[in-house]
């Protein structure tokens, strides 16, 4: 316990209690983004998905509490280290030149704010219903494919995917470097696992909304 | 066709309380003149002038030393790659250019003068671990450890910070991470460093964090600044140990265990 | 403090008897020993951070002294040291090649032109080894071979391969490594570090130093600090000659005043010039880079045959070059040691043959390498120095020849100290560049970082002992008296430099002092030029007192006013050293008299009347220093002529 605490009181230790966080969030949106591709497949197969899900009862809070933990200490450590960073610079300079820093990690702060939004919307949307139009509960399938069918929805989902992949893209690398995951053989692989893995989760997922917006989702 | 007109938009701080303001002085430079040496003829002119003359930190003006630095058009030692602002030629600009320096900024260097900062804070950094503990006349044979050579090259490659702070200034965060890295890695590459291998990781951390310097979010600004080319590859190393060192030691040893 | 004129200075050289390889340890185990529980309550304030005065202060404070250190830079790691590239010798005789401590012994004798002592020298070349023991323990980075050993490459001046070295960095990991030993002991709380703080008077009290008088360069205030002994570990002094390879803020300041406080000076004309630094490229030139001599491998010096030849280097023919060295000493050719190459630069040039800006220059050309080794293999070897030479001069080695011209490089002058490295003052030790003792008239490559070391690592931790122990110490603390009058004096002086308000900045005056000390002081004297020089620096003095503009005021951060400081010293000190000049009648090591040669041009030594250290003594102001000597003995080595050809 010593240990933990004493790892979350340094900027380290923030850091790396980010990336566990991250990287259990990276696992669900694997897992989450390969069920929902199941939509393509057939809207029955999801409803199939999410009653197996059902099955376990109250057990599913297990895996949710964990969720919403991992991302409370997530954003908990974001903000914080965004706050050290202010207060380390310490005013501001009248030029900075940032010529290594790449577009993703610039972004990853604002991005994450606009995730947790698309995440409380989402879950507003999908799991309890309430801005759905037509909320059923344990169809998945259907309520997926209703819940797509406003535009301005899709292309709220759809540009929830791009800041998704932004954060991806540099959060993946980053997991490597935060968890001192290096080795020059294969240090030049961590970006194009990154790459790779913001391709596979943000496109599959954005292929949902893209597919609504294009009317190919039924 | 190698002197050029140049304007300097210049930060002038009288003291470390004063508020602090940019001020523009022409100046014509002479392309084979170091940064250094421009601002000696400005400054030379400024006394002329009755005006006093700009404080920047400066002694070997040959790369190594670690004490010039500013910023310059935004960068920390100025446009070219791998070279300190000393090391910084004229005839890296062209006539007519306007040029804005100013003071790295970061709570933990505060200002002291114009763009002279206090950097003490990496000192106390070393202090906190930063060392072998051997006493005067206590060695070994030099020879007695072997070292691959492969080793003593990283080492060295991290070992050659010179401890100038531009990580520091370019960093977003203001972290000082690439530097306390250098210093971790250049000892934990070697086998001396081995024996304090975790509580110097964790002493040094600890120390860094408490001057007052961001966090790292892995910009890589720091690498880009660095003119010693210090590798951020030696931060995902840092952070290795720092994890293995946190849940190994400080059961053993309670939090941040410090030196002596 | 001035000397009474009549009695003669003291100068007990304090070397043990007994035969040369056992002085050390003898005198060793006989020095006197502080009891562990009371070294505590010993103040030593120790000036300097580099090489000297770090390893000095993390040595003593780890016995147990109570150590303040102190230095200009904003931290110890920043000592001119840093700069340090090529390597530093030791007697490990790791290679095999017949080293020993004996032949390092007889290399830096002969080295320094038989004008040092032979019981430091030895000692010194003893305690070589250790030192990178020491090193390798905290980590110096120190280049190895495959299988994991040391590694070592040859240096001027000696047969075998004894130069340990860190890539071109060696000054700065070692340095790093004595930093680092210091920085455990500041957190320790053995030791109280003050950066930033410049030492401006020393304090002696009944015969004694007691402490120092020193300036927060931050707040401008003037603070005094007590201790029982005051050790100097300042470095050298060649920025007296405005451009030199030495990093800026480099000064005489603290020798200069323990000087006027009674510790006399030697050999204050002995300097290095180093052969190959890149030249002058205009009036704003700030300092001198030194470039590697291992150049001189494979470079070929030459200059053209004609007078102001303004072609460029590829357009001179062969037939029209002078390749002097080559020329002037057939055997030993491009590689002749450095006050040789150094001079042979110089007259080029001053026959009108010198290339580049200003004509003060020659050709270092790869162009014969390059076509019988492929310039593949001449990048393996030098690329870093050529990158470092194109960021310079904005040319291209490979295309273009290098230029290059000396440059005042080290002082083997220094505060005269014995074998205990204590000054004629009771309580002065001094220590590193900034005491005379082991060079003589010039210092092989590597050995400055040696003897900086040794001094603050293995012989002053000892010898400093022998002196607390064997003192009584009157109880002293900054309020006595001596200390409100130094603070005194240093105001007065601030003030008075604040005050001139004159037209023309420190910088303009320390170049002409400068180039006045270069022509007439520098790589080679004459009577003539030197009687010059003492004429007009006390002229040059009066102008810079009467006409110095300083501005802005003494509590603040003030670099002018740190500088004026600097530049004032200069300007008394050129003095003795033009004055030591003319007086060593006799041209050795660096000190070159064109009134002695030999018929072809070298330096011809007279070791009946000048083998001797110069020690010069503060009469008081206006009085003119007087010269006293130190007899050299040489029991154990043959005095030679050095001949290169
Ligand atoms: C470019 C260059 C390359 C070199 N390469 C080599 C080499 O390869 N091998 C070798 O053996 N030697 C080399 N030398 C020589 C060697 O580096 C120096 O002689 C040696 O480092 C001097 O060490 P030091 O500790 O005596 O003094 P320094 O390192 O000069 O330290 C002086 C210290 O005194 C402090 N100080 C000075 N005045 C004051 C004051 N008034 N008040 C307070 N503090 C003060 C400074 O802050 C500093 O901390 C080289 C020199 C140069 C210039
Ligand atoms: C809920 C709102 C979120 C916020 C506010 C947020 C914010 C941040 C911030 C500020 C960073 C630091 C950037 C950096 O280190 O360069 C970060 C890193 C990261 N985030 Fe998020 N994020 C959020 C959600 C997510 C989600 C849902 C995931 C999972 C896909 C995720 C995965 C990651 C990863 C893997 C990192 C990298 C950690 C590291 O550098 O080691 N984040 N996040
Ligand atoms: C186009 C992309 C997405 C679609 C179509 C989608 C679809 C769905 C659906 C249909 C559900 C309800 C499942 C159920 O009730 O069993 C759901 C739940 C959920 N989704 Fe998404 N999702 C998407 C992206 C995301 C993203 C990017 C995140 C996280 C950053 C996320 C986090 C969640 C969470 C936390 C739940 C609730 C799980 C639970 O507790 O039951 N989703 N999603
Ligand atoms: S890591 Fe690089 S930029 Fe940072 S202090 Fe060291 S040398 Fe300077
Ligand atoms: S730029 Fe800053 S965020 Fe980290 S990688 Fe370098 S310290
Ligand atoms: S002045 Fe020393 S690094 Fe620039």
């Amino acid at each position: 316990m010593n240990a933990i605490i004493g790892l979350w009181r340094s900027t380290i230790g923030k850091k790396i209690a980010m990336s566990l966080t991250g990287l259990l969030l990276v696992g669900f949106l694997i897992s989450h983004m390969i069920s929902n591709v199941l939509v393509f497949v057939d809207g029955a197969s999801l409803d199939l998905y999410g009653a197996w899900l059902r099955g376990f009862g109250p057990l599913l809070w297990i895996p949710r509490l964990i969720l919403l933990g991992a991302v409370v200490i997530h954003i908990a450590a974001a903000y914080q280290l965004s706050a050290l960073a202010r207060a380390g610079r310490g005013g501001s300079y009248r030029d900075h030149d940032r010529p290594a820093s790449t577009y993703a990690s610039r972004t990853m702060r604002w991005g994450g704010v606009l995730i947790l939004v698309f995440i409380i919307f989402h879950i507003l949307h999908y799991t309890v219903g309430i801005i759905h139009p037509d909320f059923r509960v344990g169809e998945v399938g259907r309520n997926l494919v209703r819940g797509m069918e406003s535009k301005p929805v899709a292309l709220f989902y759809l540009v929830s995917m791009i800041a998704l992949g932004a954060h991806f893209l540099h959060g993946i690398w980053s997991v490597f470097q935060t968890l001192g995951i290096n080795h020059p053989t294969w240090n030049r692989w961590r970006r194009g696992i990154a790459i790779g893995l913001t391709v596979l989760v943000a496109g599959g997922f954005a292929s949902i909304p893209a597919a609504a917006l294009l009317g190919w989702l039924r | 066709m190698s002197t050029m007109r140049l304007t300097l938009k210049v930060w002038r701080q009288a003291s470390p309380e004063a508020k602090g303001e940019f001020r523009t002085y022409p100046v014509e430079a002479d392309e084979h003149m170091s940064f250094l040496e421009m601002l000696d003829v400005v400054n030379e002119g400024l006394i002329a002038a009755g005006e006093e003359p700009i404080a920047f930190d400066h002694d070997c003006r040959e790369g190594i030393c670690g004490s010039c630095g500013m910023m310059i058009n935004g960068k920390a030692h100025g446009p070219r790659a791998a070279t300190t602002a000393c090391q910084l030629h004229m005839r890296s600009f062209k006539d007519g250019d306007h040029i804005l320096i100013e003071p790295f900024r970061a709570s933990a260097f505060p200002v002291i003068r114009d763009l002279v900062v206090d950097r003490s804070s990496f000192d106390r950094i070393i202090q906190a671990g930063g060392y072998v503990s051997v006493g005067t006349g206590a060695a070994p044979d030099g020879n007695a450890i072997l070292v691959p050579k492969e080793m003593a090259e990283r080492a060295m490659d991290a070992a050659q910070c010179i401890g100038c702070g531009a990580c520091v200034a370019a960093c977003p965060n203001a972290s000082a991470m690439l530097f306390t890295a250098a210093k971790v890695s250049h000892l934990a590459m070697l086998p001396q460093g081995q024996p304090e291998r975790h509580r110097r990781v964790l002493g040094m951390v600890e120390q860094m964090d408490s001057e007052g310097f961001g966090g790292c979010t892995n910009f890589a600004e720091c690498e880009a600044a660095c003119p010693k080319q210090i590798s951020i590859e030696n931060i995902a190393r840092m952070n290795r140990d720092f994890l293995k060192a946190s849940l190994r030691e400080r059961e053993e040893t309670g939090a941040g265990a410090v030196s002596n | 403090m001035t000397g009474a004129p009549d009695v003669p200075m003291q100068l007990d050289d304090r070397i043990p008897d007994g035969p040369l390889a056992e002085k050390w340890d003898r005198h060793r185990s006989a020095l006197r020993l502080v009891s562990p529980a009371n070294k505590r309550k010993y103040h030593v304030i120790v000036v300097g951070s580099g090489l000297a005065g770090a390893s000095a202060a993390a040595s003593l404070a780890e016995l147990g002294y109570n150590v303040s250190c102190f230095c200009f830079q904003d931290s110890p790691r920043r000592a001119h040291s840093i700069a340090a590239q090529g390597g530093i010798n030791a007697a490990k005789n790791y290679q095999n090649d017949g080293d020993s401590v004996e032949r390092l012994f007889r290399d830096t004798i002969k080295g320094g032109d038989f004008r040092s002592r032979e019981g430091n020298v030895y000692r010194l070349s003893q305690v070589s080894a250790d030192i990178i023991d020491q090193c390798v323990a905290q980590g110096v980075p120190f280049a190895r071979e495959y299988g994991g050993l040391l590694a070592n490459r040859s240096f001027g001046g000696a047969q075998v391969s004894r130069t340990f070295y860190a890539r071109g960095q060696t000054g700065q990991q070692l340095l790093i490594g004595a930093y680092q030993a210091l920085e455990r002991q500041i957190a320790r709380g053995a030791v109280q570090m003050y950066t930033r703080h410049e030492m401006l008077d020393l304090v002696v009290i009944d015969g004694r130093a007691r402490g120092i008088v020193v300036r927060d360069m931050v707040t401008g205030a003037i603070e005094s600090h007590a201790g029982h002994d005051v050790v100097l570990a300042t470095g050298g002094y060649g920025n007296v000659f405005y451009l030199s390879t030495n990093a800026k803020g480099c000064n005489v300041t603290a020798a200069f005043r323990a000087w006027k406080r009674g510790a006399g000076f030697a050999n204050p004309s002995f300097t290095q010039i180093h052969p190959t630094c890149i030249p002058v490229s205009g009036e704003y030139q700030s300092k001198l880079t030194l470039m590697s001599e291992s150049l001189r491998n494979d470079g070929r010096v030459w200059v053209p045959l004609k007078q102001d030849d303004t072609r460029l280097p590829r357009d001179i023919p062969d037939a029209e070059r002078d390749y002097f060295l080559e020329r002037k000493y057939p055997s030993f050719g491009n590689l002749a040691p450095r006050d040789i190459a150094s001079r042979a630069a110089k007259e080029a040039c001053d026959e009108g043959r010198g290339v580049g800006r200003g004509g003060l220059g020659v050709y270092l050309d790869f162009a014969t390498a390059i076509s019988r080794l492929g310039e593949d293999v001449i990048r393996e070897r030098y690329a870093n120095l050529f990158e470092m030479y194109e960021r310079i001069t904005g040319e291209n080695p490979y295309q273009t020849p290098m230029r290059i011209y000396p440059a005042v490089h080290y002082t083997m002058g220094g505060t005269w100290v014995d074998y205990n490295l204590m000054s004629t003052l009771p309580g002065l030790h001094v220590i590193g560049e900034a005491n005379f003792s082991d060079h003589g008239a010039n210092r092989l490559g590597a050995s400055a970082l040696m003897q900086g070391l040794a001094d603050g690592y293995f012989v002053l931790p000892y010898t400093i002992g022998d002196y607390i122990a064997g003192t009584k110490f009157a109880e002293v603390d900054t309020s006595h008296s001596a200390f409100a009058e130094a603070e005194q004096q240093v105001r007065d002086r601030t003030a008075r430099l604040l005050a001139i308000n004159g037209s023309r900045s420190v910088d303009s005056f320390h170049k002409e002092l400068g180039k006045l000390m270069w022509d007439h002081c520098g790589m080679a004297r004459s009577r003539e030029g030197l009687e010059l020089a003492l004429r007009r620096i006390p002229e040059l003095r009066a102008e810079f007192w009467a006409d110095v503009r300083v501005l802005g005021s003494a509590d603040t951060l003030n670099q002018s006013l740190e500088k004026a400081g600097r530049v004032a010293d200069f300007m008394e000190f050129a003095e003795l050293m033009c004055r030591d000049a003319l007086e060593r009648e006799e041209s050795c090591g660096g000190h070159f008299r064109v009134e002695y040669q030999t018929p072809d041009g070298e330096a011809l030594r007279n070791d009946d009347e000048f083998a001797h250290v110069a020690v010069w003594e503060y009469r008081g102001e206006g009085v003119p220093a007087k010269r006293n000597v130190e007899q050299l003995e040489f029991e154990f080595v043959q005095l030679a002529t050095r001949s290169y050809k």
